[in-house]
């Protein structure tokens, strides 16, 4: 919402600063996004006179002037027009910056003729359009003086943000009511005088809703004006509109303009000959149309309040006019519409349609009801003023809306609320100053303006108070501590996260934050298409076609991720995601992941390149997150039921009983094709959340350390196994043959060929052996082994290799 | 006896004239070994007369004693010359370059996160989550924005299709659906910060689709704007690291408190650093204010009895100011030279008793 300081002073009386207005508008609330001082901007510019204009020697179109600046007599080339003697202009010296060509000014020879400065049009200055010429200030402008003063720019604008809960700021005494409450001047808002019907309104109005739409439009008052003469504005109003960046169009629309932003009170206005018959406002329906004022075509419907009559539909009540309905400057008859429509309606409408109009801003915010007859009466003062004519009676059909409300209010709520100690007196000025009624019994009974639909409640009074008092004013307190030192804050899972994130990092891999919506294609890779939609993952209005599903695996981000970077030459990459992934749109569908990707390339190096990423290394970062997060890693099982997404051949599941805590392995190579990425990619998603919490310890105590003061001995064995057995269940079957003396199994070998036979593979093992409280005898050692051999025979069928 | 002072004369400069290892082990064997000279007459002295003995049996155990310490000397001094010459061979290009392990990084929204919760944490604040998928109610009704409301319009949200009964899912436009959640299934006091995803749908330099929040909410019997006002400016020096941060606060609105308002810290820009505790300008960083009457009513308190205050700030807009971090979209854009270079070591993890960042 845009003023200016002259307008601003019409309503309030005050020798504020601008810098004092704009700052105390910010203290109460209304928050100054921009202040266009066109003093400051234009300081360059100052008042000149030629004193001679002759015909440049050397071009038909220049003239050389001397002119009388405040830099004293200069000589100037110049190529308008009106450059001749005697005339007052704006003079820009050597140095200036002219903005609207965008250049800072240098002594000049022009076709041989040296200049110096320039006299500028008022596009040059950006004061308007205006090139056909150099601009002219009046006669009695004094030379020296800024230009700003006497080419009527010297209004500074002040543009502020306008909160939903204050309509009333969207007129500029609503503005002027916070500054005089906050102790800037004086209101003087005119109260609009009612002006005496000539003649009864021939224009009947009609409000035909049905009963539950009775509050589309409760009030509709109208008044017919008679032998009106439309054409252009006075320049004051055309100034006006202008400085907040209105376009003027005629003295009718110019009008309406003028009050909705003086008093935020919307109006339209008709040209009565052209309508036809009573006018009425009532829902619209389907097939029904209308031209707007826009020059679009709208469609109403029956969800819609319209204003017609019995040609049809007139336009959206509250939101726009029609075309065919509006004056032009052969309009002689007026019908002046001030009504009120509901806000709820009014913005599911202007939704509906899309149109953004400063009517529709107001309404859907809520107008002030009982500014429906003062609205009429000023806007027929002002048009009378204008135009001229002569005014009916006041016809208003329905009855206006009852905004009559009392909120019981004990002055120590603010005290309550805001640790602010203020005085219920000046908790009653305030009160007061802003348009509140209050009487003081216990509690007080603060009577809310028909303009604060916003207010409803005491808190709602407390802001009132604390906002024109200053929040500067609010005490700075320390919130008590229930524990001198705190206990610790975090939940299981987040510090689970913050863990697996760290170990993952500290594994090399980056850490990337992505979207949590994705392609849908890509989405259905994961999850299928149809479930995708019955789970409820897919957006009605996503911000781009690509990114209309919610993720139901972090891996497809991540892969694409690791592509964008190939693409950029970084081919050797590990990235992961700590981040939520989706199952569906309920709470517990969410699920937080650790989820990885590597996109290997290494490097080659003297040293030896490091190895290239397989199944092994993602299924160790699978297990360092789930290690890190608390997951017991000695106790999970591998399996090889990946979801479809992984390698069939190349990926595994690692399970704590039958619970999937995380999947590693290579991304199957149809995804990769699918989502045009080259591979091969390998992943992981470690589901943090699945890790059972572990048992609460009464101590922190550690068991006590059990070291053999017995050299420990390693023997080592090949087995032969069938190719199908999983190495897992041998290492399970080594370990478990003699659980107090084996303490460590290494898999150092893995063989197949000459020597095993077809569809067998050969697994070396070293078995470390911790004798405990003797040295062993070579018969136990042997009966060790012996154990060993039997129960990997008896679990994998394996034998010894010979 | 002159016979074993040449004999000793004799060995001792075969010792020395030994050049290696093999040399000196051969004068050993020749001289002590089973038959070596050394040996063979220490064999003879079992055969000589009790005087005999007596004079010879010390003078060749002497001999055996010092021929085996010559040679012991020798040969330690061999090692050491073999040793010298090895290591002079073995001379390496130390100033090659050793392989290095790829560095990891942590995501600066995850390294600011963490140093927030740890400010909070101090201040008694617990942390609560909620999901990113919300109904109409927890995101909208219960946080006071009535149906159709203009204030929902602020907030450009994304919509999942509708349902067969009509209602719809929405992302979370803000963290603050978690106040509602938690004030409905927890009694207060209440003191805990929100961190999450929140979503809009909006799209330009500085807004991106995904964001993200931390709210904060207290509620007890007594809690004030006075306590929302210290508990922001202590969060805010404590945040940027500063000895003193100017705040200002501003009446807002938000549907969901009243009074409401916003938090401005004072800054000033030098180059493309913004530094915080100096200058004279103003940046809004929250919003805040006293828990509106209707959503503590909304969720089963009364609001004569219970009050408190809620706050909201942007994470990746904090992350971006503190340490410089010049655009919103690359937050999210993967690119590995950024996640390089804005990234935290995983070992720097972020605690009050360090400070929060290095």
């Amino acid at each position: 919402m845009k003023f200016t300081l002259s307008w601003l002073k019409e309503h309030l009386e005050t020798d504020a600063s601008l810098d004092d207005i704009v700052e105390t508008m910010v203290a109460v609330g209304l928050e100054v996004e921009e202040v266009e001082n066109p003093e400051e901007r234009l300081a360059a510019f100052t008042i000149g006179e030629v004193l001679e204009a002759e015909k440049h020697p050397d071009a038909d179109k220049l003239k050389v002037c001397k002119v009388a600046t405040k830099d004293g007599e200069m000589q100037i080339v110049c190529g308008a027009p009106n450059a001749r003697k005697g005339v007052k202009i704006a003079y820009a010296p050597v140095g200036a910056y002219v903005p609207g060509i965008d250049v800072t000014l240098k002594k000049a020879k022009i076709r041989g003729v040296e200049s110096f400065g320039m006299m500028c049009s008022a596009r040059e200055m950006e004061m308007g359009d205006d090139h056909d010429g150099i601009i002219e200030a009046p006669a009695e402008a004094k030379i020296g003086d800024p230009v700003s003063g006497w080419l009527g720019a010297d209004d500074p604008v002040i543009d502020f943000e306008v909160t939903p809960n204050r309509p009333d700021t969207n007129g500029v005494n609503g503005v002027a009511r916070d500054l005089a409450a906050a102790g800037l001047g004086k209101l003087i808002t005119p109260e609009p005088k009612a002006i005496k019907g000539e003649f009864e309104c021939p224009q009947k109005i009609a409000l035909d809703f049905p009963e539950d739409a009775k509050n589309a439009c409760p009030a509709f008052a109208g008044r017919y004006i008679r032998g009106v003469k439309n054409g252009p504005s006075p320049q004051w109003l055309q100034d006006k509109l202008r400085a907040i960046g209105l376009r003027p169009i005629n003295a009718l629309a110019d009008v309406t303009n003028y009050i909705t932003y003086d008093r935020a009170r919307p109006l339209h206005v008709y040209d009565a000959d052209k309508l036809k018959g009573v006018i009425s406002a009532r829902l619209g329906a389907k097939g029904e149309s209308f031209l707007g004022l826009d020059g679009k075509e709208y469609e109403a419907d029956e969800t819609m309040c319209v204003i017609a009559d019995e040609n049809g539909v007139l336009g959206f009540g509250g939101i726009l006019g029609g075309e065919d309905t509006g004056c032009t400057e052969e309009t002689v008859n007026v019908f002046v519409e001030c009504a009120y429509f509901d806000p709820l309606r009014t913005a599911r409408t202007g939704r509906k349609t899309g149109i953004n109009s400063d009517a529709r801003y107001r309404f859907e915010r809520g107008v002030d009801p009982e500014f429906i007859r003062p609205g009429i009466e000023f806007a027929t003062a002002v048009i009378l003023d204008i135009c001229g004519g002569t005014a009916s009676d006041v016809e208003l059909a329905g009855e206006i809306p009852n905004t009559d409300k009392s909120v019981l209010f004990p002055p120590s709520e603010v005290k309550r609320l805001t640790g602010i100690d203020a005085a219920p007196e000046d908790c009653d000025r305030i009160l007061t100053a802003l348009g509140f009624g209050v009487a003081k019994s216990d509690p007080w009974q603060v009577k809310v303006p028909s303009w604060r639909p916003d207010v409803e409640g005491k808190a709602d009074l407390v802001e009132e108070i604390a906002r024109i008092i200053g929040f500067d004013k609010l005490p700075t307190q320390t919130l008590p501590l229930h524990n001198a030192v705190e206990m610790p804050k975090l939940s299981l899972a987040q510090d689970r996260r913050n863990l697996g994130r760290r170990a993952l990092a500290a594994r090399g891999m980056l850490e990337a934050v992505t979207w949590s919506f994705l392609d849908e294609n890509h989405a259905a890779l994961f999850l299928s298409a149809n479930q995708l939609r019955s789970q409820g993952l897919i957006l009605a209005n996503p911000i781009a076609s690509d990114l209309g599903a919610m993720r139901p695996s972090i891996l497809p981000n991540l892969i694409s991720a690791l592509q964008r970077n190939a693409d950029r030459g970084r081919d050797d990459l590990a990235l992961f995601e700590v981040a939520p992934q989706y199952s569906g749109d309920q709470p517990s569908e969410q699920m937080t992941v650790a989820t990885g990707a590597r996109l290997s390339n290494p490097r080659r190096h003297w040293h030896g390149a490091a190895p290239k990423t397989d199944v092994y290394a993602v299924k160790a970062d699978a297990l360092a997150a789930l290690e890190a997060a608390g997951a017991p890693v000695q106790s999970l099982q591998t399996t090889d039921d990946a979801p479809s997404y992984f390698h069939p051949g190349r990926s595994g599941a690692l399970r704590l009983g039958r619970n999937a805590l995380a999947y590693f392995g290579e991304i199957h190579p149809r995804v990769l094709k699918s989502m045009g990425v080259g591979g091969p990619v390998h992943g992981f998603e470690v589901f943090l959340e699945m890790i059972p919490e572990g048992k609460t310890k009464p101590t922190k105590t550690k068991p006590a350390l059990n070291a053999s003061e017995f050299l420990p001995l390693t023997r080592d064995f090949a087995f032969v196994v069938d190719e199908t057995i999983a190495a897992e269940a041998l290492l399970k079957a080594v370990r478990g043959a003699e659980k107090k003396l084996i303490t460590d199994v290494t898999l150092f070998d893995v063989y197949r060929g000459k020597g095993v036979p077809e569809g067998m593979k050969s697994l070396a093992v070293e078995v470390k052996i911790q004798p405990h409280e003797k040295t062993m005898t070579d018969e136990e050692i042997d009966a060790v082994s012996a154990r060993i051999v039997a129960k990997v025979a008896k679990a994998t069928g394996g034998a010894l290799r010979s | 006896m002159s016979d074993i002072e040449n004999l000793e004369r004799d060995i001792t400069s075969k010792i020395n004239a030994a050049e290696n290892e093999a040399a000196l082990e051969a004068v050993r064997v020749a001289a002590l070994g089973k038959k070596g000279v050394v040996s063979e007459r220490m064999k003879t002295i079992g055969k000589m007369t009790p005087e005999e003995r007596k004079e010879m049996g010390p003078a060749l155990n002497g001999l055996k004693i010092r021929v085996t310490e010559a040679i012991e000397a020798k040969k330690a001094a061999l090692e050491e010359l073999a040793l010298d010459a090895r290591l002079a061979s073995e001379k390496l290009d130390v100033t090659l370059p050793p392989p290095d392990l790829p560095a990891g990084k942590i995501h600066p929204v995850s390294q600011v996160f963490e140093e927030i919760a740890a400010i909070f944490s101090a201040m008694g604040f617990d942390i609560a989550e909620g999901p990113d998928i919300e109904d109409d109610f927890h995101n909208f009704t219960a946080l006071n924005f009535p149906p159709d409301h203009p204030a929902r319009e602020m907030h450009d949200t994304f919509f999942f299709e509708p349902k067969e009964d009509g209602s719809r899912q929405v992302l979370r436009t803000h963290t603050s659906p978690v106040q509602i959640r938690t004030m409905m299934s927890r009694k207060p006091p209440i003191r805990i910060i929100i961190p999450g995803r929140t979503f809009r749908c909006d799209s330009d330099q500085t807004h991106t689709p995904m964001f993200h929040q931390v709210e904060g909410l207290v509620i007890d019997r007594e809690s004030h704007m006075g306590h929302l006002k210290g508990t922001l400016e202590a969060f805010a020096k404590a945040f940027f690291e500063v000895d003193n941060v100017g705040t200002r606060f501003r009446p807002h609105f938000f549907p969901f408190t009243e009074p409401s308002a916003e938090m401005d810290v004072q800054y000033e820009r030098v180059g493309n650093e913004v530094r915080f505790g100096q200058g004279v300008d103003w940046m809004e960083i929250l919003g805040c204010g006293m828990v509106h009457p209707s959503v503590l009513r909304n969720c089963g308190l009364d609001p004569d009895e219970y009050q408190g205050f809620a706050f909201g700030m942007g994470v990746d807009r904090l992350a971006m100011l503190k340490y410089g971090i010049p655009d919103l979209r690359d937050f999210f854009a993967a690119d590995a030279r950024w996640l390089e270079h804005y990234g935290f070591d995983p070992l720097d993890q972020p605690n009050l008793a360090t400070g929060l960042s290095r």
